[in-house]
Formats: structure tokens, C-alpha cells, sequence
């Protein structure tokens, strides 16, 4: 019996297997969808499903390859050295059917039908209908065209990235000196900082996060050290106050400060966008330091109190050093949520678009430009993806370590 | 927990190692906050008082004309009936998803593969959520093939496309759909941790004692997370109450999908004082929410 235990138990755990499993191709399936869809061509992404790139694909013209054409020159193309299939060259002097029938018609040096058995329609109109997809099948074979396995590209991660709206790729557009591509792209490296492209938006998004995740951090850091390890008045229900501000809509803010940076002339700068998050990241970051400060043990700070240490180089010499796990799960929390970012962004830095808001400016309302979109989508995930799978642990750490920010 | 003798100080020290921290909240908390409010008994351009905004013969609340809109207006109706939806639909429906996932994901070997993907939504932002969602539910209208994936099954099966984002109710169904799977990775993180905390002899005990598995869950388990389900939905409740990012990119609040914070969005330029009128709607009620944090907090410290 011992053999069929293992199996038993598997088949035990079976409904476990299958609802985790029915669960987990639930939530990949939107993101892949447009994972695929980044890499296909306007043309494909328009036309046909991005699942059907797994699907197995029926090239066109290979069945009627295979009738007239693949005993001699082989399922390669290149059986006949002196007329090679596979080579662009060749097929290449065949841009129409009809050339390719005017050679076929002429018999061979040997004095055989080029052609024969099954030999090409009498018909002309019918031998035309019939080399037309073997003429495509050639093109796919030499690498003229690319073929239904070779369709993925990444012009749209160019398209996105210098925020490219023309009719085709932004690439061929500049190759062939599109009018309405040179107009406002220059076709070289400059175009990647362009206002509308996602390339600018993200070098915005590294210059809004960065800061604004460092900055709360530190003033957090002297706040939480006071309320950890300092005795004052209003110690307690300072502290309360404070948790209670973490949850405070941030939409209460957006008026008021709003018309304070005009009348300075903060509005759509980047020093206002990081004083913005580090007032909104400081109540969560306050709390979550001073849990892991006050967590430390007493000893270690008595002792250097002792030893004359006064509270300037006890914060920088201890308790910044052994709270870097702290800061490690704050930083990397408070990163995500202003890359992430959308509102604040769009009220407070219109006129330097971060991803997410580029992102809405690339959205066509009629659904036309899915293999832009769907790039640029993937572009403003790259660092957060990174993020998240390398540094996993950090970032679930700053989650459960308090009740979430808002 | 007093600091001992030893690490005391003088009385300025503590406020020097607070102040900026005070300064940058009361700065961009507090003094808003109060704005908001004074903004709230003002008309559209801010500078009048809202009896300005009062029509001849139509209801008018004087000074609170701007909260008569935000309780009363057909527009807001729909955006609180909304976010009531939200609550009560699909909050329910994403912790009951997220505890399912930590309870099954703790029986199997691949258990960090599961959670990670689970969660993955969590890293990316609402709005790319928004096109990854958008381009699921796109509708193809003229003779092409369906390219998102739910009405290529619909026709699939034989059946005519859904206009899934503009069709009223389908809508909401659909946006709380993305809800679900924003924020179910969320739920499962905290309350796989809950459940990860559980005294293992207690449990080992239910099981000695014959506890099926669905008893040790309802009766066992369930009981002993009850606290981490309370933080969880109340978390739960307040994020929903500011949903806009996943409403604004998908739907724009058109089509009868309109939530509090996404008006209040268009309403910025527009009418000032409508606008922080309905901030402070989104004020008053999280406020439950924040004594209920504060009267936990103080219960936690009291124990340590």
C-alpha cells in the first residue's frame, strides 16, 4: 500500500492544487496580455488576440510550397544552389506574382518544365492565385518578410518612449523621412528627452521619488528617535496623534497647497512635489521608527549614555545604523508609492509628466494605439518589478509593520 | 515606558529633535486641513462666501451651500452610492479571496510562487492596473476580431461582446473586478502573517481532538484572526473610500461609475468650493476609522 500513499495524498490535496491554480492563471493572464502585446507589431496587435502568438501558426503558402517547389529546391529553399530561396537576393528580384510566373513558364536550361508534375495551372489568372502564397512563403523562407514566429518587435517601446503618434513606427517613419515624423523629432538620441515621451517621464519619476522618499525618512528619523527615546509632556498623545493622521485623506491638502505653491511659486516644481510627499509620508514613517527605535534594546543605549555619548551621537553613531533595516522597509515603501504615484503628480508637477500621468496622455479613448500603450506601460513597471522581486521581503516587512498609508 | 533618569535631558532637546517634523505636518496636514474647510464655505472662485453660488428659487443651504451639492446632487448621489458599492461589495469579496489564498497557499510546496504572483499587482501603479485592465475589457466594435481577452471568449462561446466599461452596472462590476485583483494580494499578505502566527499546538490540538479542517478553520483559526481581519477591513474601507486612480483612467466617473474623490478631482479647477467640500466629506468619514487606530494603538502600548 506505502507506494499509493504519496499518490493518495496528492489526490486529496487535488481541489487545493486546482483552485491556487485556476487563481493564479487569473491574475497573470491581464498582465501577460499586455506584456505580449508590448512586443507585437500595430498591425498584429490590431488584427489578431496577443494569445495567438502561442498558438501554433499555419504559415500561409507553405502547403503550396510544399506541392510545387519543395521536391527541388528542398523545405529550406536552398536545394538549388544556383537559384537559392533562401537567399533576399533572389526571391528578391520577385516583387509580384506575376514575374515569378514569367520565369516559371520558361522551361529549365535541361529543357524540362520548370514547373512539373503537379505542373502550375493553364490557367494564368489561376497559376497567379496559386504563386501569390507561395511567392509570400518564399519571402518569409529568405527573410524578406518576417514570418508569423518573428512578428514580435520592440519599435513600440521606441514609439513610447519619444511618445511617438504617427501613422506607423516612429523608426521607419524616421528612416523614410516621414514629414510628420521630422517635423518635431529630430530621429536621433535627443528624441528620448522629448516632454511627451516616456523617456523624460521616467527620468521625472527618478527625480520625484528619490527624494521624496529619502527626505521623510530623515526627518522622520529625528522625530521617531525623540518619541523613543526621550522623555517630554505630550510624549503620548503626540504619538496618537499622529497615528491617527495616517489615514488622513491626502485630498484634503490638494486645494489649499495648491494655491499656497502659486502664490510662491512652488506650483510645478520639483522641491514642491517632494515637500508634498515627505508631509504625507511622515506620520507612517514617524511610527514605523519609532516602533523599531523604541523596539532596540535599552542596554545598548544606557551604555553609551554612560560612557558620555549625549543624543546627537547616539542618533547618528546608534540608533541610525541599527535602524537600517527600518529605513530599509520605509524607503523602499515610500519609493513604490510615489513611483506609483498619479494624483499628486498630476496637480503638483504638470508641467514635468511622470509616468503614470504620460501614461494617461498616450491613452487613445478608441483603443488605436494598444502596442504604445501597452509599452509604455511596461516601462513605468520595469523599476517597480525590480523592486519588488529583488527586495520582496523589505517591502512586505514595511506593509505589515503598521497599519497602511494613505 | 518613562526613559530612565540616565537618558533625561533638558526641556528644549525633545522639541529641537521634533520641530521639523512639526513643521512639514503642520504645513501640509494641518494648516490644509483647516483651509479645506474655511474653502468649503466658499463659492467656486474661493473668494466669495457660497450664498453667492445660490440660485433665486431654488433650495440653497447659505453659508453650507457647497455641502448641499456634495449630499444632495444627482452626481454625488451616484459617486457615495459608489462607494458604498465598493465597501460593501467588493471589500468583502477581496478579503474573503485573501484569506482563501493564505489558507490554501500555506498546504503546498510552491506557497512563495503563489503569493508573489498574487501580490504582484500591488508593485505596479493603479493607473498602468488601468490599461492592463482597459485593454482586458476592450470592445471591438467594427468587423476586426476581438482583442481583449473577455469578449474573445464571449464570442468564443458564440456569444455577442459586452461594452464592459460603458455599459451601466456591468461598469462598476467591472472596476470592482480590478479591485479585487489589486488588493487581494494585500489582504493575503497580512492575514497569511496572522495565520503564520498562530500557535502551532493549539491548532495541533483541534486536530487531535477530531476538528475537521472547516471546523479548525471557523472555530480555531478564524476567531484567533478576527483582530487582524478588523485592521485589514478597516484599511480596506479607507482606501476605497479615496478610490480614483483605477475609476479615473478607466472610465474618467462616466457611465454612471462616478466615486467621491474622482468628482472632486474634476472639481479642483473648477469650483473651489465644491471641490473642498467634498474633501471634507472624505474627512469626516474616515474619522471612525482613525479613533478606531488610535484606540487600538493605545491599547497596544498600553500592554507593552
Amino acid at each position: 500500500m506505502r507506494p499509493f500513499a504519496r499518490l493518495n495524498r496528492m489526490f486529496s490535496r487535488l481541489p487545493v492544487h486546482l483552485s491556487l491554480g485556476v487563481l493564479v492563471v487569473l491574475w497573470i493572464v491581464p498582465t501577460l496580455g499586455v506584456f505580449v502585446t508590448s512586443f507585437r507589431s500595430r498591425e498584429a496587435v490590431r488584427t489578431t488576440g496577443w494569445w495567438t502568438v502561442f498558438l501554433p501558426q499555419e504559415v500561409e503558402g507553405k502547403v503550396e510550397y510544399a506541392t510545387y517547389c519543395e521536391g527541388c529546391h528542398g523545405a529550406d529553399g536552398a536545394g538549388v544552389p544556383a537559384a537559392d530561396l533562401s537567399d533576399p537576393a533572389v526571391v528578391g528580384k520577385f516583387p509580384r506574382s506575376n514575374r515569378l510566373l514569367a520565369v516559371l513558364r520558361r522551361p529549365l536550361e535541361s529543357g524540362e518544365l520548370h514547373v512539373q508534375d503537379p505542373g502550375l495551372p493553364e490557367d494564368p489568372n489561376q497559376a497567379l492565385e496559386t504563386l501569390a502564397p507561395i511567392l509570400g512563403y518564399m519571402q518569409v523562407l529568405s527573410g524578406i518578410e518576417e514570418g508569423a514566429a518573428g512578428r514580435l518587435t520592440l519599435r513600440n517601446y521606441a514609439d513610447a518612449l519619444v511618445g511617438y503618434k504617427g501613422t506607423q513606427d516612429y523608426l521607419t517613419d524616421c528612416e523614410q523621412g516621414v514629414a510628420s515624423a521630422l517635423a518635431k523629432f529630430n530621429c536621433d538620441a535627443s528624441d528620448l528627452l522629448r516632454p511627451e515621451g516616456m523617456g523624460r517621464a521616467f527620468l521625472n519619476t527618478v527625480a520625484v521619488a528619490i527624494p521624496s522618499a529619502l527626505l521623510p525618512i530623515l526627518i522622520a528619523g529625528f522625530g521617531a528617535y525623540a518619541f523613543a527615546w526621550m522623555d517630554f509632556p505630550a510624549r503620548q498623545w503626540l504619538f496618537a496623534i499622529l497615528v491617527g493622521l495616517q489615514i488622513i485623506p491626502l485630498q484634503l491638502a490638494l486645494v489649499p497647497i495648491a494655491r499656497m505653491y502659486t502664490s510662491v511659486g512652488l506650483q510645478s516644481t520639483f522641491l514642491g512635489i517632494w515637500l508634498f510627499h515627505t508631509g504625507f509620508g511622515l506620520p507612517y514613517a514617524i511610527y514605523l521608527m519609532r516602533n523599531f527605535l523604541g523596539g532596540l534594546p535599552r542596554e545598548v543605549f544606557e551604555s553609551v549614555y554612560i560612557d558620555g555619548a549625549n543624543h546627537w551621537t547616539a542618533f547618528w553613531r546608534l540608533a541610525i545604523p541599527l535602524s537600517v533595516p527600518a529605513i530599509a522597509s520605509l524607503g523602499i515603501f515610500q519609493f513604490l508609492w510615489i513611483w506609483n504615484d498619479f494624483l499628486v503628480a498630476k496637480i503638483f508637477l504638470s508641467s514635468h509628466p511622470v509616468l503614470t500621468v504620460q501614461i494617461t496622455n498616450l491613452i487613445d479613448p478608441r483603443g488605436a494605439n494598444w502596442h504604445i500603450l501597452t509599452g509604455a506601460a511596461f516601462l513605468s513597471f520595469i523599476v517597480p518589478m525590480a523592486v519588488f522581486f529583488g527586495l520582496q521581503r523589505f517591502f512586505v516587512r514595511g506593509l505589515l509593520a503598521g497599519s497602511v498609508k494613505g | 515606558m518613562a526613559a530612565p533618569k540616565i537618558m533625561q535631558q533638558g526641556r528644549v532637546v525633545p522639541w529641537l529633535y521634533l520641530l521639523p517634523a512639526l513643521i512639514v505636518i503642520a504645513v501640509f496636514i494641518l494648516y490644509p486641513t483647516a483651509n479645506t474647510f474655511q474653502l468649503s464655505l466658499r463659492d467656486r472662485t474661493g473668494r466669495q462666501p457660497a450664498t453667492a453660488e445660490c440660485v433665486e428659487g431654488e433650495p440653497c443651504w447659505g453659508p453650507f451651500e457647497n455641502y448641499r451639492y456634495t449630499l444632495t446632487s444627482p452626481e454625488m448621489l451616484i459617486a457615495l452610492r459608489n462607494n458604498a458599492l465598493w465597501i460593501l461589495v467588493m471589500v468583502p469579496i477581496t478579503i474573503g479571496i485573501g484569506l482563501v489564498i493564505a489558507v490554501l497557499a500555506d498546504r503546498v510546496r510552491y506557497e512563495s510562487l503563489v503569493k508573489s504572483i498574487i501580490f504582484m499587482p500591488m508593485a505596479i501603479s493603479f493607473i498602468g492596473a488601468g490599461v492592463i485592465w482597459r485593454f482586458m475589457y476592450h470592445i471591438e466594435t467594427g468587423s476586426l476580431e476581438q482583442i481583449g481577452v473577455l469578449n474573445a471568449i464571449l464570442v468564443g462561446l458564440g456569444l455577442d461582446p459586452v461594452p464592459w466599461l460603458s455599459t451601466a452596472w456591468v461598469n462598476n462590476f467591472a472596476l470592482m473586478a480590478v479591485g479585487v485583483w489589486l488588493w487581494a494580494g494585500f489582504c493575503m499578505t497580512i492575514l497569511s502573517a496572522a495565520l503564520k502566527g498562530l500557535p502551532p499546538e493549539v491548532i495541533e490540538a483541534a486536530r487531535v481532538d477530531g476538528a475537521t479542517e472547516w471546523q479548525l478553520f471557523w472555530q480555531v483559526m478564524m476567531p484567533m484572526i478576527l483582530p487582524t481581519v478588523t485592521v485589514v477591513l478597516t484599511t480596506m474601507i479607507i482606501i476605497i473610500l479615496k478610490i480614483f486612480d483605477i475609476v479615473f483612467v478607466m472610465t474618467g466617473g462616466l457611465f454612471g461609475t462616478e466615486v467621491i474623490a474622482n468628482r472632486m478631482f474634476k472639481l479642483i479647477v473648477t469650483h473651489t468650493g465644491r471641490s473642498t467640500a467634498i474633501a471634507m466629506l472624505l474627512l469626516v468619514l474616515t474619522i471612525p476609522v482613525m479613533v478606531f487606530n488610535v484606540r487600538r494603538f493605545r491599547e497596544q502600548e498600553a500592554m507593552r
